[in-house]
């Protein structure tokens, strides 16, 4: 339960950080929070030559709200997202997500970016920002591009990001009136992995559901609008009394494997209760 | 020979300055050591205790600028420029008097192992001002696993700080 050597650099500045992971050739990993990398660390799951410590940069923080979008800098911390007036009132998705991340101490260090670039297939924000549509702005040496939060998680613990490529901020489009957001996730303990996690976003007319994108997390392989479920709920009018009009959906999207303790069909009927639960609770949270 | 497992192991050193339990630090650390290792063999500052190292079980709580950290998920050389405050520290300085005589008062620490995490989750949401619910504080102490004393008493202990807050 002790990591392997490595180096260790803090570098001084966004351009400084860029440097080293260029010239490292592929060598060095990131780590700010390090709420899952240590861990990882620790059990010698990697084994990484150089850790840079982007977690003091300045260039990598700050929250603004501007034209419809909320940029959040990547080292926002999940507490961050708990208590910032901003998010709660333009992004409150990621409010009601942060409170199932871990617990008081890991959120008082994890980041926003280190858990999208992370990409586990079990954790609350990525599922958030691909059902939000969110932008993230990856930088290296050369500049920055904008990719999209869909096109960014390619699989388990895979993404869209190059090597010497860093998340600088997320940009978040501000909840308009008229949209409602849901989310909810089925754990043994509090904090723990989600054995089945929803997050939503529908656009509501009064009690009836319009257009809908759903991200499950913790039974899928990546982040991922769950094209099929999103589809079938459309037109649906809460309260639901069950889920006979999304169930194959389920089916269709999902494909959790089989765990100890826990079949895979186990999964899909609690998928299923999940979303009935979020979606009923939808037109509670409609935005005025 | 080189070993290719272990022939890296505890070369790499770090240069750190940071502030522990309100006084000046100034080290070299093993790159590899997390905070938790650092304090207890380097400093013997041996009240963070270590149990899972993977951020699970919470024992190794410390504060970093006031707020809660796993020890364990932290790097030593990571602390360079923050302040750390850890259960001697704080008990020192008394403020942690009120919480530990009423964990005291209540039996809430049996074999102890668990305490001086619970103590500084503790410290921190009664250090908020905020009156919160025994569900809350539950939710708030999640983190932190005690597999002997029971929570019911350290709920218990937690709830009567808060409560006594209230009243001044």
């Amino acid at each position: 339960m002790k990591a392997r050597n490595f180096r260790y650099i803090r570098p001084a500045s966004l351009k400084h950080a860029y440097r080293i992971l260029a010239e490292s050739g592929g060598d060095a990993v990131p780590v700010a929070g390090g709420q899952s990398l240590l861990a990882g660390l620790n059990m010698r799951l990697s084994a990484p030559k150089l850790l840079v410590d982007i977690g003091d940069l300045k260039e990598l923080t700050g929250q603004s709200n501007a034209d419809g979008t909320m940029r959040l800098g990547a080292l926002t911390r999940h507490a961050e997202l708990l208590h910032s007036e901003l998010v709660k009132k333009h992004v409150p998705l990621l409010v009601r997500a942060a409170a199932h991340i871990g617990h008081v101490a890991i959120r008082n260090r994890g980041t926003l970016g280190g858990s999208l670039a992370y990409a586990d297939p079990a954790a609350e924000l990525p599922a958030c920002a691909v059902a939000l549509g969110a932008t993230l702005v990856l930088g290296n040496l050369k500049g920055e591009r904008d990719v999209e939060a869909e096109d960014f998680f390619k699989g388990l613990f895979e993404t869209d990001l190059k090597p010497g490529e860093l998340i600088v901020a997320v940009k978040f489009p501000v909840m308009q009136a008229g949209t409602s957001i849901g989310f909810a996730e089925l754990a043994r303990r509090q904090g723990d992995f989600a054995l089945v996690g929803l997050a939503a976003v529908a656009t509501m007319q009064r009690d009836r559901i319009g257009n809908a994108r759903l991200a499950y997390f913790g039974c899928v392989d990546r982040a991922k609008v769950a094209q099929s479920v999103s589809a079938a709920v459309a037109g649906l009018t809460t309260p639901l009394a069950d889920g006979a009009a999304f169930e194959a959906a389920i089916r269709a999207d999902l494909a959790p494997d089989d765990m100890a303790g826990l079949r895979a069909d186990t999964k899909l009927h609690m998928a299923t209760v999940l979303t009935r639960r979020v979606l009923n609770s939808l037109s509670e949270r409609a935005a005025a | 020979m080189s070993d290719p497992v272990n022939d890296l192991l505890g070369e790499e050193e770090v240069a750190i300055e940071a502030t522990l339990n309100g006084r000046p630090l100034k080290r070299r650390v093993k790159a590899r050591q997390h905070l938790a290792d650092f304090l207890r063999q380097e400093l013997e500052l041996t009240g963070t205790h270590l149990g899972c190292e993977h951020g699970i079980c919470g024992a190794c709580t410390v504060l970093i600028d006031g707020r809660t950290a796993r020890g364990c998920l932290t790097l030593a050389a990571q602390i360079s420029g923050k302040t750390v405050d850890t259960i001697e520290g704080l008990t020192e300085s008394g403020k942690l008097a009120e919480l530990q005589a009423e964990f005291i008062a209540r039996n809430a620490a049996q074999c102890g192992f668990c305490s001086s995490g619970m103590l500084l989750t503790a410290y921190e949401l009664v250090s908020s001002g905020k009156m919160v619910s025994r569900i809350d504080i539950r939710e708030f102490i999640s983190g932190n696993m005690c597999r002997c004393t029971g929570y019911h008493a350290i709920v218990d202990a937690v709830e009567a700080v808060i409560v006594g807050q209230g009243k001044t």
